[in-house]
């Protein structure tokens, strides 16, 4: 027998701030969180818009003794962290954290795994340059900028100057991509089976599959799930805008209308920091300790998009013609993982991007899976309201996916231009809507793909 | 029921060398791969020494002109990433280097990917360059508008992209066509002996038949080695770098950089045999090898210290837990000898970087696991020769088992000769040794343990059908 799996807790934390509660209402009452970049001064860029998860700190969301920690987490452990904290609330487990004073936690440590997706971190640039200026000497090479590496090594007999002693001893810790996992494992006591996944945009899905495989398997009962990243740094909005994926926003205030899914006209997309966590059950554990799902985890599937990315010259994924054959493989895996035909999909989060080539391959995709009932089927996108995450993005749009599965609704739809012929993406009010199962998928900036079906839960 | 999964093919690139022949024949003979670094001046650094990957030319490896233009900008680790993958490709016989298949019956919806590969080497003279272009001594901040500016007339496209953490994944998943699951995990020095492990569930329940595992690294730049000498993680016997690298001995003083890659086949039992079966099988490759699986893999564990992001819970119960998971799994109880008295592993495979608390900590944790048998194990780390390959280690480790059980050989842990009290286990000091005349290695172990506290072990056998 199968083991089956369940969400019972969504945590999310996006431009629209804290908690699923927050991007919820976000995306039901249609607004958009993209507007001008106040965490760093972003005018010497091209693309100066995007969401932040302003006024936000993990401090608030991890227990006292380990306020101090803080310190030491990135911007995307602190969003991994929060939003961690929100799924184990929302969930209502115990967990080392919110254990009072000797209690037993809702599962042994050994039974709760943890797989949360990350990025890149980038470094903070400040803090390296204060240090890297300190070792600038006449000798130093001119294509480091005068920077001259024995003067930032640290033995004095051999002529070092010491300037790398400017970087906290536990600077690099800072920034490895697993600190988002290891942080939430130490808070919440998750000892069981832990993994970073890292992605780009679908780490979150590929983690929750990952997820859902290690409860089935019975290697744990319960998981925390997701991924997050912050790329509304220097550093990040640099390599994504690089990649040619970023709308040029010129002196815009709101982003809303520049970010326009699946519309041959598009001129790009807009980063958001995201993190979403989900609260993976196995499905009888849950029930019994009288827990509420969100939606059954049916299927998940995964496949890969062969050269969209090593092209020999142009943009990563430099534009080719016809569908994302990942994004098709992958959902075909998920449909038959679910044990479902694609006629009993009722609505598909997407990617939708904003980036017109991409946006046409995964319509492809989509096209060659539902055939002329594409049309009739409910598009989710999110794209003109919180922007591209990375690593936060498959995650977050799982943690959308659920709640519509939970609340029977959609949320609103943002579109200020004209999607494609036979999609149905552009601008909608959010509206009730019967939803059996939702597909959840997107593709990445890599080429990966993951996809989850989700599915009513039926406590029968 | 769950398939079997068998190794079928393994890549090497290594510090001791690249390919099979030279790692293995290397740390039989006990020798150091570990000198000056020759990349950069680290002439003052505290670790002005590391392993790094010697002669290595991609175009030794992959010869289509196309996938190497692709490579143009490739960081060193996503290079070695795919010369690696091209050599357990070409081993396994499901097809050329070039990633085509000579197996007519692969099914590319069937082959996956899983890479605990890192992320790419910083475009430094420019990043550098950047960064000293808008820092502004009088406010002590980066102007970020200058930051930009200068980024923007600096840094490339290409190069800059090449570091994600996903790159070296896609060029093998598109060098050899890959269309079933790609994945790639950054859990520090766990990395790649948790991609082999993942990769090796899909494979039992069935999700792909082929998977390309293991994982590639090289943090020998600037911010890397900066990094680990601020955690003082790393030794700094600058007066003796060839023997700096110490694990279990009393003057230990921490772990010697290393770089390179380690990728295998992982294949469903049941695929293998079918595309034997055929006659199309194996190619045969560069000698007459038995046309067997190399050795079938039994068991995977993963967990969570859950302790602190800086130092091991002092139990070793994170690594206990691994251990008993992937054994539980592989179905041996290490409590108890195996049949004909013989210890229950033959061969452990150990994390055993040469920081003064790894070895301890993983020494009590060997001891908890398997009781009274812990001192029957022959224990080795081969960090003590080529260094440690972070990401990339578990992936050259597990290989390094697998080649154990074919010749009945286990390499040494150098450079061992005063024993840490803490650290009682048989290391088979300074010398490799032959298992043979006791009948050879049947099974090993192998661990790896991430820095912030995850943990994986893997389990091997020899194949028996």
């Amino acid at each position: 027998m199968r083991r089956r799996v369940v969400i019972t807790g969504v945590g999310a934390v996006s431009g629209f701030g804290v908690g699923l509660p927050a991007l919820w209402s976000g995306l039901v009452e249609g607004r958009s969180a993209l507007r001008r970049i106040g965490l760093f001064d972003a005018s010497g860029f091209p693309w100066r818009l995007g969401a932040e998860a302003t006024g936000f700190s993990a401090r608030d969301h991890v227990p006292k003794h380990y306020r101090k920690a803080v310190k030491v987490m990135a911007r995307d452990t602190e969003l991994a962290v929060a939003a961690a904290g929100c799924a184990v609330a929302d969930a209502g487990l115990v967990t080392r954290a919110t254990a009072e004073d000797g209690a037993a936690t809702t599962y042994p440590g050994e039974r709760l795994g943890c797989q949360i997706g990350a990025g890149l971190i980038a470094a903070e640039v400040g803090e390296l340059a204060a240090a890297f200026s300190t070792a600038v000497t006449g000798e130093g090479d001119g294509a480091w900028g005068g920077f001259d590496l024995r003067a930032w090594g640290t033995v004095k007999e051999a002529g070092g100057g010491g300037g790398m002693e400017n970087l906290p001893p536990l600077w690099m810790l800072k920034y490895l991509p697993n600190m988002l996992a290891c942080h939430v494992t130490i808070l919440h006591g998750a000892e069981g089976p832990s993994n970073t996944i890292t992605c780009s945009e679908s780490s979150g899905l590929l983690s929750i599959g990952e997820s859902v495989r290690v409860i089935e398997r019975d290697d744990a009962d319960a998981c925390f799930s997701g991924g997050a990243e912050s790329k509304l740094n220097p550093m990040g909005v640099l390599r994504i805008g690089l990649a040619g994926r970023l709308a040029e926003t010129g002196d815009a205030e709101e982003g809303a209308s520049i970010v326009r899914p699946f519309d041959r006209a598009a001129t790009g997309t807009l980063l958001g920091e995201g993190g979403g966590v989900l609260i993976l059950e196995e499905r009888e554990s849950a029930r019994r300790r009288g827990a509420r799902a969100y939606a059954e985890v049916a299927g998940f599937g995964a496949s890969h998009s062969p050269e969209r990315w090593c092209g020999m010259d142009g943009p990563p994924g430099a534009p080719i013609d016809g569908p994302d054959e990942g994004v098709r493989d992958a959902i075909l895996n998920a449909l038959d993982d679910a044990g479902i035909g694609a006629g009993e999909v009722d609505a598909i989060v997407v990617g939708g991007l904003g980036v017109a080539w991409v946006d046409s391959g995964e319509a492809g995709a989509l096209r060659e899976v539902f055939g002329d009932r594409l049309g009739g089927i409910e598009l989710v996108t999110t794209k003109p309201a919180i922007g591209d995450s990375m690593a936060g993005e498959g995650a977050l749009l799982a943690a959308v996916g659920a709640a519509c599965v939970r609340e029977q609704r959609l949320p609103a739809r943002l579109h200020a231009g004209r999607p494609a012929e036979g999609l149905r993406a552009g601008r909608a009010a959010s509206r009730g809507a019967e939803l059996r199962h939702v597909l959840v998928c997107t593709p990445s900036l890599f080429g990966q793909v993951g996809a989850v079906v989700l599915r009513r839960a039926e406590w029968g | 029921m769950s398939r079997r999964v068998v190794i079928t093919g393994m890549g090497w690139i290594t510090p001791l060398g690249c390919g099979l022949d030279a790692a293995w024949g290397a740390l039989l003979e006990g020798r150091s791969a570990i000198g000056a670094v020759t990349r950069y001046d680290t002439s003052t650094f505290a670790t002005n020494f590391a392993a790094e990957v010697k002669g290595f030319r991609l175009s030794d490896f992959v010869s289509d002109p196309a996938r190497l233009a692709s490579c143009r900008e490739a960081g060193l680790h996503a290079q070695y990433a795919l010369a690696a993958a091209a050599m357990a490709w070409e081993e396994s016989g499901l097809g050329t280097r070039n990633g085509e298949p000579l197996y007519a019956g692969l099914n590319a919806r069937r082959v996956g990917v899983y890479l605990g590969a890192g992320e790419g080497c910083l475009d430094y003279p420019n990043f550098v360059a950047t960064n000293l272009a808008s820092w502004e001594a009088c406010s002590r901040a980066v102007d970020a508008r200058r930051w930009a500016e200068a980024a923007l007339a600096r840094m490339a496209m290409r190069r800059e992209l090449e570091q994600e953490p996903n790159a070296a994944l896609t060029h093998v998943a598109s060098a050899f066509g890959c269309r079933g699951p790609a994945f790639n995990c950054m859990t520090a020095c766990a990395a790649s002996t948790q991609a082999v492990g993942e990769a090796f569930e899909m494979l039992r329940r069935g999700d792909a038949d082929v998977m390309l595992a293991g994982g590639s690294h090289s943090m020998i730049h600037l911010l890397g080695m900066t990094g680990f000498i601020r955690l003082t993680a790393m030794s700094t016997r600058r007066d003796a770098p060839q023997t700096a690298a110490r694990p279990f001995d009393q003057t230990r003083d921490g772990f010697v950089m290393g770089e390179g890659a380690g990728v295998l086949v992982l294949e469903a039992l049941e695929h293998f045999e079918r595309r034997m079966s055929g006659g199309s099988g194996r190619s045969g490759g560069r000698d007459a090898r038995p046309t067997g699986p190399l050795a079938e893999l039994v068991g995977y564990g993963s967990s969570a210290d859950a302790f602190r992001i800086t130092d091991m819970h002092p139990e070793g119960k994170g690594p206990a837990s691994a251990m008993s998971r992937a054994l539980r799994q592989a179905g041996i109880d290490p409590r108890e000898p195996r049949e004909g008295g013989r210890a229950p592993v033959d061969y452990v495979s150990a994390h055993g970087t040469g920081t003064s608390e790894n070895d301890s900590i993983e020494t009590r944790a060997i001891r908890q696991v398997f009781g009274a048998q812990a001192r029957r194990l022959s224990v080795s780390s081969i960090k003590s020769m080529m260094g440690h390959l972070i990401q990339a280690a578990g992936a050259v480790e597990l290989m390094t088992c697998v080649q154990a059980i074919r010749t009945g050989w286990v390499p040494p842990t150098m450079n061992l000769h005063r024993p840490d009290p803490e650290c009682d286990l048989d290391y088979v000091p300074n010398r490799a040794r032959d298992l043979n005349p006791t009948g050879g290695v049947e099974v090993c172990l192998s661990n790896s343990f991430g820095f912030g506290g995850q943990n994986d072990t893997l389990v091997v056998r020899r194949y028996r059908p």
